[in-house]
């Protein structure tokens, strides 16, 4: 079963990050927490900001 | 000529039957300008607003992609490449799903989305999250691999710490899949439509009356410019009842006597017992005739006007010169019952 390399390999599909290895996780004091989550919870972050900060594109009003 | 209309969908016209009340009540809740609207207020323009629609579009995706997983088997999407790409399409459609979720939650909470009757409305917002939550986790079950039984593993100890354990087991694959596959699916889908029929039915929350002070930011005032400001609460996220000053009587201070000192005497560290010295007796003590025993009257005589003095100082918190000179033995302690 060598259909999908994980990394390294020709496949474009393959994953870019290398997903069958140990999880990073992040120590601070009692809290732990995985860098992928991390990352989610950050980019839903950036998501909320960008979402309340960038303008909304205009249309022309309609007419009834 | 007006349009004709079909019997019931006129307020009144519906045939006395269960069906034609239910069509009516229908029709009257959700006319189909509302059902299915072609514009939106203008405060809708604005990215925020995007996320709910994004949440159901990536429900979508993981809706189709389950349907096509629960075809083809788990053999195939361990084992194909095709397979192997619908499965992550499955998961990372749910990922998105929760982001669009959460952000989600957080405009409508930070709105306080549950203004002007729509409390239905975040409660089944809230209630679409949980069960989401529970869906994915089956899901993490149901991978059929190392994960899940990681997953699984240490879950069945907080499960069964709840005591739903004995009928919802979590290393039980079968159970956990039908429950991923076909009831939580079915109840996301059932409150996520109510969701959405009520935000068709109260409308998108608008955003808080300006205040004046955001106004003058602005350049603007609501003087003569038709402007409603609206007060400014506290907190952006509290209701404008809970944003309220407290009631003037909560607001005032400890009467009087609270904010008194202590006596003086409770005030000093506990003594040892000591023996009391006998009290003399002037009489037999005077019982009721009926009701509860009255303790003596305590001996010690005051002259009114010491009395008086006394009081005075009392009131301020002061012991009295004569308190002072007295053994303090005396002066808290009650005098012994004689029977």
């Amino acid at each position: 079963m060598n259909h999908m390399p994980i990394s390294g390999g020709t496949n474009l599909l393959g994953a870019v990050v290398h997903l069958g290895g140990v999880g990073k996780y992040i120590h601070w004091g009692f809290v732990q927490i995985s860098l992928a989550n991390v990352i989610i919870i950050a980019v839903m972050i950036v998501l909320f900001v960008l979402a309340i900060v960038l303008p909304f594109p205009k249309h022309g009003t309609r007419q009834k | 000529m007006s349009p004709p209309v079909a019997a019931g969908l006129d307020p009144g016209t519906a045939p006395d039957t269960w069906t034609g009340k239910f069509r009516e009540r229908s029709v009257k809740a959700f006319p189909p300008d509302r059902l299915l609207p072609d514009s939106q207020p203008a405060y809708v323009a604005s990215w925020i607003y995007v996320f709910g629609a994004l949440t159901i579009g990536a429900f979508i995706v993981v809706m189709l992609s389950g349907a096509v997983l629960a075809v083809e088997g788990p053999a195939w999407w361990h084992k194909s490449n095709v397979g192997l790409f619908v499965n992550s399409t499955h998961m990372w459609g749910t990922e998105f799903f929760f982001m669009f979720m959460v952000v989600h939650l957080w405009a409508k909470f930070f709105m306080a989305a549950w203004r002007g009757r729509r409390k239905a409305t975040w409660i089944t917002g809230v209630i679409a999250f949980m069960v989401s939550i529970g869906t994915a986790f089956t899901g993490y079950l149901s991978q059929l691999n190392f994960d899940s039984e990681w997953i699984g593993t240490q879950a069945k100890d907080g499960i069964n710490s709840t005591g739903a354990g004995a009928f919802w087991n979590v290393l039980n694959f079968g159970q956990m899949f039908m429950w991923h596959i076909v009831l939580l699916p079915l109840l996301v889908v059932i409150i996520i439509g109510l969701h959405v029929l009520l935000v068709r039915r109260r409308g998108v929350v608008p955003p808080f009356a300006p205040t004046e002070r955001q106004l003058a930011r602005a350049g603007l005032s609501s003087a003569g410019s038709g402007i409603v400001t609206g007060t400014a609460p506290t907190s952006p996220y509290l209701p404008q009842d809970l944003a309220q000053p407290l009631p003037q009587d909560l607001a005032q201070p400890l009467p009087q006597d609270l904010a008194q000192p202590l006596p003086q005497d409770l005030a000093q560290p506990l003594r040892q017992a000591e023996p009391e010295p006998p009290q003399p007796v002037s009489g037999p003590p005077v019982q009721p005739v009926s009701g509860p025993p009255v303790p003596p009257v305590p001996q010690a005589q005051e002259p009114p006007a010491q009395k008086d003095q006394q009081g005075q100082k009392d009131q301020q918190g002061q012991p009295s010169d004569e308190q002072q000179d007295q053994p303090k033995d005396q002066m808290w302690t009650l005098p012994e019952d004689p029977s």
